[in-house]
């Protein structure tokens, strides 16, 4: 039983085999005739999909990569004897050592499969959070997180009488790491922070801010949902012990995503929930839970996702991480400038180190009534406060527009949207 | 500009978002209420003076959208001078109106109101244009816990 995702060859894609951009420009053209949904239209004007940071589209191989696991060998994995129980198992094994080899993290079993990210902070706040944290203990986040890495361990420090520290953000949008040394004390018992800032773009420092916590002592959890679909993440070099990313971001099936946790810290954690697959044995008296990185995945996962998301790594590292930063750089420095001369605008989030996210705010003109106009430009962004309400109002604002590149993105679609724009002017200013 | 996009922003709509009306406090307003749509972080607080069972003075404080800028300020307008019961029975109709339903005979007439009738093919705008008259009605009841369109999420 095979099941390849569309055999591409490196070359093809402007790539050597280690998946560093070759002289080739980056293939656009070629790129964006893998994602069918690129060729739809929306109120009758091409599609130009810019909320990429909300959720990526998918490439042919993702879809059909899906689809083929319920055409030809669907199964409960772990389970049976029988043969398609151990195709799918194989698959699904198949998938994480994927996204091992993704992360560069030291062994399979470090590759814990989620819904997503936001599970993957749930994981750890409750099964690391619930055994290490007490009263008048301090867990330490960021001023730019998501409300997914800020409400799980506030549920925490509620429950524990904990305290949740925040690091304070700049002008800039960068975190303030003499600030952030200075909180942590102690009483830190976690540091959780971005590596890529969903509202601003900003990419975080995350060795540095390792290197400052594990000098105290105190491990660090790392939501890498905006880094792991634009950036090579290297889990061994940043030195993390956790490090959590959504399938649906990174152009893989929704409901699937990744916690990676140190083996020796994973394996000392007690389970997060109970049931089937993570145990060894079950009576009455007693329960022996299965060794990592089962113990973590209790119940029937996401088969067909998580061998999806196999096909989207695949899909990516064909590209190669760095010539997809490369080009996505070449769109954010293209985009910055054409959004810069746009009257009025003003773009919230202005680190040195950013992925190609541009959050702005138009003078006079609300981001929803943006968002609407530019809708029917066939334009699609966000608006609104990007799940990170604390960052709209370190900066003033109620809402912003968003839009957020991908490497399927072009040049044109930026000039789109910044035709879009000025209509958007032409009619509220 | 697409047909759909000129019914939603219509110009009296445009004008009142820019401009709106009874942008402003009531000292000593009886009633008061606050509503937030957490979609899209606007917020909006709608103050209120009953004399009796008449709506004596009424206006918002907040920015949002045009949509519910407009609404907001349009809904001030509409609102004074109205008895209790006539105020309901607007939100009724009013609401009718964005959401789509079909008129009901006998109702309030709706009057200048009648230029959102174009929300109705933006699902997603609804609660922006529903949102003052939302706040209003908690303002009129005296409810105190503010007013929520909705749980957002990424």
């Amino acid at each position: 039983m095979t099941l390849t995702t569309n055999p591409v060859s490196p070359r093809e894609r402007g790539a050597d085999e280690k998946g560093r951009s070759t002289e080739r420009p980056f293939d656009v053209d070629r790129v964006r005739q893998d994602f069918p949904i690129l060729a739809t239209t929306v109120h009758d004007k091409p599609l130009v999909y810019l909320d990429n940071a909300a959720s990526a589209q998918k490439p042919r191989a993702v879809i059909d990569a899906e689809r083929r696991v319920y055409e030809e060998c669907y199964a409960n994995v772990h389970r049976g004897v029988h043969q398609l129980s151990m195709r799918a198992t194989d698959l699904y094994e198949a998938s994480r050592v994927k996204v091992q080899k993704l992360l560069n993290a030291a062994s399979h079993k470090e590759i814990v499969f989620t819904r997503g990210t936001t599970e993957a902070v749930n994981l750890v706040a409750a099964a690391y959070g619930r055994k290490h944290v007490g009263a008048g203990d301090e867990v330490l986040i960021t001023g730019l997180e998501h409300h997914s890495n800020i409400v799980p361990w506030q549920m925490l420090c509620e429950e524990k009488g904990a305290r949740l520290r925040v690091a304070p953000i700049d002008d800039a949008g960068e975190v303030v790491l003499p600030e952030l040394e200075k909180l942590l004390g102690d009483r830190t018992r976690i540091v959780s922070v971005a590596h890529v800032s969903n509202a601003l773009g900003t990419i975080l420092p995350i060795r540095r801010i390792v290197e400052i916590a594990h000098a105290r002592g105190v491990p660090v959890f790392v939501d890498g949902a905006q880094a792991v679909p634009r950036l090579p993440v290297d889990v061994q070099a940043l030195g993390c012990d956790f490090y959590a990313f959504s399938g649906h971001k990174a152009y893989g099936p929704s409901g699937i995503g990744v916690l990676y946790g140190r083996a020796e810290v994973l394996s000392a954690m007690p389970p997060f929930q109970g049931g089937g697959d993570m145990i060894l044995s079950v009576t009455f008296e007693k329960t022996v839970y299965n060794d990592i990185p089962y113990k973590f995945e209790a119940g029937t996962p996401h088969i067909a996702g998580a061998i999806g998301l196999g096909a989207a790594v695949d899909y990516m590292t064909t590209l190669g991480l760095d010539a997809i930063h490369a080009y996505e750089d070449q769109l954010l420095a293209y985009g910055t400038e054409k959004l810069s001369r746009v009257p009025g605008l003003r773009i919230i989030g202005t680190a040195r180190e950013k992925t190609g996210v541009l959050s702005f705010v138009l003078d006079g003109v609300h981001p929803h009534d943006v968002g609407t106009v530019l809708d029917y430009e066939g334009i699609a962004i966000r608006t609104g406060h990007h799940c990170a309400q604390p960052v709209m109002e370190r900066f003033g604002v109620p809402a912003t527009a968003r839009a957020s590149f991908a490497f399927y993105n072009t040049r044109d679609e930026i000039d789109a949207l910044v035709r879009g724009l000025h209509r958007v002017r032409e009619m509220f200013a | 500009m697409t047909n759909d996009l000129r019914e939603l922003y219509q110009e009296v709509i445009l004008d009142h978002g820019k401009r709106p009306r009874n942008l402003r406090e009531i000292p000593g307003a009886n009633h008061k209420a606050e509503g937030f749509n957490p979609l899209c972080g606007d917020r909006a607080t709608v103050y209120l003076h009953l004399e009796g069972e008449v709506v004596k003075d009424v206006s918002f404080v907040g920015r949002g959208c045009s949509i519910s800028t407009a609404s907001a300020s349009m809904m001030t307008e509409s609102l004074r001078g109205k008895t209790r019961a006539e105020a309901e029975a607007l939100f009724e109709r009013f609401h009718d109106l964005v959401t789509g339903e079909p008129v009901k005979p006998g109702g309030p007439d709706l009057g200048k109101l009648a230029v959102f009738s174009g929300v109705s093919e933006f699902p997603v705008r609804v609660k922006c244009a529903s949102l003052p008259w939302h706040t209003f009605k908690a303002a009129l009841r005296g409810e105190a816990t503010p007013v929520s369109t909705e749980t957002g999420a990424e």
